[in-house]
């Protein structure tokens, strides 16, 4: 019997420890995530930022240490994609990943929380409640006007947004957003940093980027990987002037 | 815009389709019916069962589109929930045969007797009443392809893993099939077939009858897929066809879906082949030949997948060109022929006839909205 955890973390990650053919892509990884928080994972190529996702997200199961949602109240390692994505947990990947052949509204249709199952997806009918919820998320993430345009004909900022826009009709608790702004101009960097900083006054986010300029944009605490452990966390100021974090981020 | 004209363009393609089918329906019996062999508009009997053949292949092709075009199964193994189907009906008839085999025994068909068997197979039981023989025309291919996906999609067996499973299983199928002590024929199948519900399965009208029923029952496979397509559910197909992995983030249960989709597909296979048989007159274990499998599918291709009006149109066309080309001296050459006309379809045609058909109906409205668009201004000015 594992011990419930008295934690008020929304996420809380300890030891976790995961390896591919000896290669420790996370070397005792422990980081805790409150309700409410937005935080910022950055660290260079290989230092287990995906990794870290794929674990809360079931595509990965750990080799060792724990991995718990909502204060302990449920053991992510035990749990496969479909069950962590109902519990509340969106993930946004670092490839825009839309459905090319379905509409911008078709896209969140089919990520709005609602029931999962063959049964009410065949028999689903629109209704008027769907469509304000879908208008809301096409206001909050501006495609509104692009709503019946096929997603694979979108730019690439606008498929980074249409899926932050899925993440959002899931209703998740807990946001995983991987590089939403590689590849983006400047213009678009900023608007993403503003649409995140909005979706944190209601959801808990978490975000894995490179872009450092868009990390301070953001303004939020940041977690420093390197080698698959947290090496430095604090404020952007503090984890930029730590000097492991520079040696290890300028020093090769 | 693209969708929700994609949407209308396929309801105008719908409609056509259920058309011409509808006429088919009425005509062609009519046409063999009602005129004198010496008229114009006579169509003979082998004609006719020749059409419901195509129209049975059509069923096959529909139901393989379903879960190809829209789920991204590319099942190889159709061809044996056909023939499955196939032999379920093919039981019935056997059964009705009675006293009027070589042997006249009451029970026990001829190639039992042959065989010196004392007595009926259990799996044989019930096969005398239609109602049964239909139960498992959907049963026996509907429960095979559940097995089988059950634990195919449950171990995430996918893309060409997952066609080639499918080919070992109507390989395997077709072995057991060819060997005696299985109890379907071996290797001559199940033939001379006498009646079906009393009539006599050679009359004219019969096989008119069946041309009847094979073309509602390619109406109702047609509308039940459209239903499915055009559904919620259908855009999550469509969703696990292009983005697995990202279907199954949103929490979708891509296993289930797939489960569904391709019993129902086989169930419609079995259907097909059901029909099928009492209008050849034969059902032997060549119909689980690998090849006939990827035959089906290069008619779904030829035709469009993912636009089940294309499928039907594939396996008329391909197999109409079959017909032709296998009669005369040509015939050696067939399967170059099919070959290369799959090679030609995926290199030149990728998205095979309906669906060239409507990509460039679609760029062609685009281009006009685009010219208005910018066209506008100008004419302001």
């Amino acid at each position: 019997m594992m011990d419930k955890q008295t934690t008020s973390s929304l996420l809380y990650l300890d030891g976790v420890t995961v390896s591919f053919d000896g290669f420790k892509a996370l070397n005792d990884l422990s980081l805790a995530v409150e309700p409410g928080e937005m935080r910022a994972i950055i660290g260079p190529n290989g230092a287990g930022k995906t990794t870290m996702m794929d674990v809360v997200t079931g595509k990965t199961r750990p080799d060792g240490g724990e991995v718990f949602f909502e204060g302990g109240a449920h053991d992510l390692s035990k749990l496969d994609e479909t069950q962590i994505a109902e519990l509340g947990i969106g993930r946004k990947f670092q490839k825009p990943t839309v459905f090319d052949m379905h509409s911008v509204e078709d896209n969140l249709l089919l990520a709005l929380k609602n029931n999962r199952g063959v049964r009410s997806t065949l028999l689903w009918r629109a209704s008027a409640e769907q469509d304000k919820r879908i208008n809301g998320i096409l206001d909050t993430i501006r495609l509104k006007t692009l709503r019946e345009r096929v997603a694979g004909s979108l730019s690439h900022g606008q498929k980074q947004w249409l899926e932050i826009g899925m993440l959002l009709a899931q209703e998740p608790k807990l946001l995983l957003v991987d590089e939403p702004v590689a590849g983006m101009t400047d213009l678009e960097t900023q608007q993403t940093a503003e649409l995140l900083k909005e979706i944190n006054r209601e959801k808990t986010v978490i975000v894995v980027e490179h872009d450092m300029a868009f990390v301070r944009e953001l303004g939020v605490k940041v977690t420093v990987l390197h080698e698959g452990a947290v090496l430095a966390e604090g404020s952007i100021d503090q984890v930029s002037s730590n000097e492991r974090v520079i040696e290890v981020y300028l020093g090769r | 815009m693209i969708s929700a004209a994609l949407i209308r363009s396929l309801d105008r393609n719908a409609t056509i389709f259920l058309a011409i089918l509808a006429a088919a329906t009425v005509l062609i019996p009519l046409c063999n019916l009602l005129f004198p062999p010496e008229s114009a508009f006579h169509i003979p009997t082998y004609l006719v069962s020749l059409f419901g053949k195509y129209v049975c292949y059509a069923l096959l092709a529909l139901s393989i589109d379903l879960v190809w075009g829209y789920c991204g199964i590319l099942s190889l193994g159709h061809g044996a929930f056909f023939a499955l189907g196939g032999y379920a009906m093919g039981m019935y008839l056997m059964r009705q045969i009675g006293t009027r085999g070589v042997y006249a025994d009451p029970i026990l068909p001829d190639f039992m007797v042959f065989l010196n068997w004392p007595e009926l197979p259990i799996f044989w039981y019930g096969f005398q009443n239609f109602a049964y023989a239909a139960l498992m025309v959907l049963l026996v291919p509907g429960v095979l392809a559940f097995v089988f996906g059950w634990f195919a999609f449950r171990s995430r067996v996918t893309g060409v893993y997952l066609s080639i499973i499918t080919q070992a299983m109507t390989f395997a199928l077709l072995l057991g099939f060819f060997r005696n002590n299985f109890g379907f024929g071996g290797n001559n199948g199940l033939t001379d077939f006498k009646d079906i519900l009393g009539f006599n399965v050679q009359s004219a009208g019969t096989r008119a009858s069946l041309f009847a029923i094979s073309c509602i029952a390619l109406a109702l496979g047609f509308l039940i897929c459209r239903a499915i397509v055009t559904s919620k559910f259908g855009k999550v197909l469509i969703a696990i066809r292009d983005a697995e992995s990202r279907t199954r983030f949103l929490g979708y249960r891509v296993e289930s879906y797939k489960l569904f989709v391709f019993t129902l597909s086989a169930c419609m296979a079995g259907v097909a082949g059901a029909l099928y048989v009492p209008q050849v007159g034969i059902i032997n274990p060549s119909e689980f030949a690998p090849g006939n499998s990827i035959e089906a599918v290069i008619w779904v291709a030829v035709g469009g997948r993912g636009t089940l009006t294309g499928a039907v149109l594939g396996a008329i066309l391909v197999n109409y060109a079959k017909t032709t080309f296998t009669s005369g001296v040509l015939a050696p050459y067939w399967l170059f022929v099919l070959g290369s006309l799959f090679i030609a379809v995926t290199l030149l045609l990728p998205r095979g006839i309906v669906g060239t058909y409507q990509h460039w109906k679609l760029t062609r409205g685009e281009k006009k909205a685009e010219a208005a668009a910018s066209g506008a201004p100008r004419a302001a000015e």
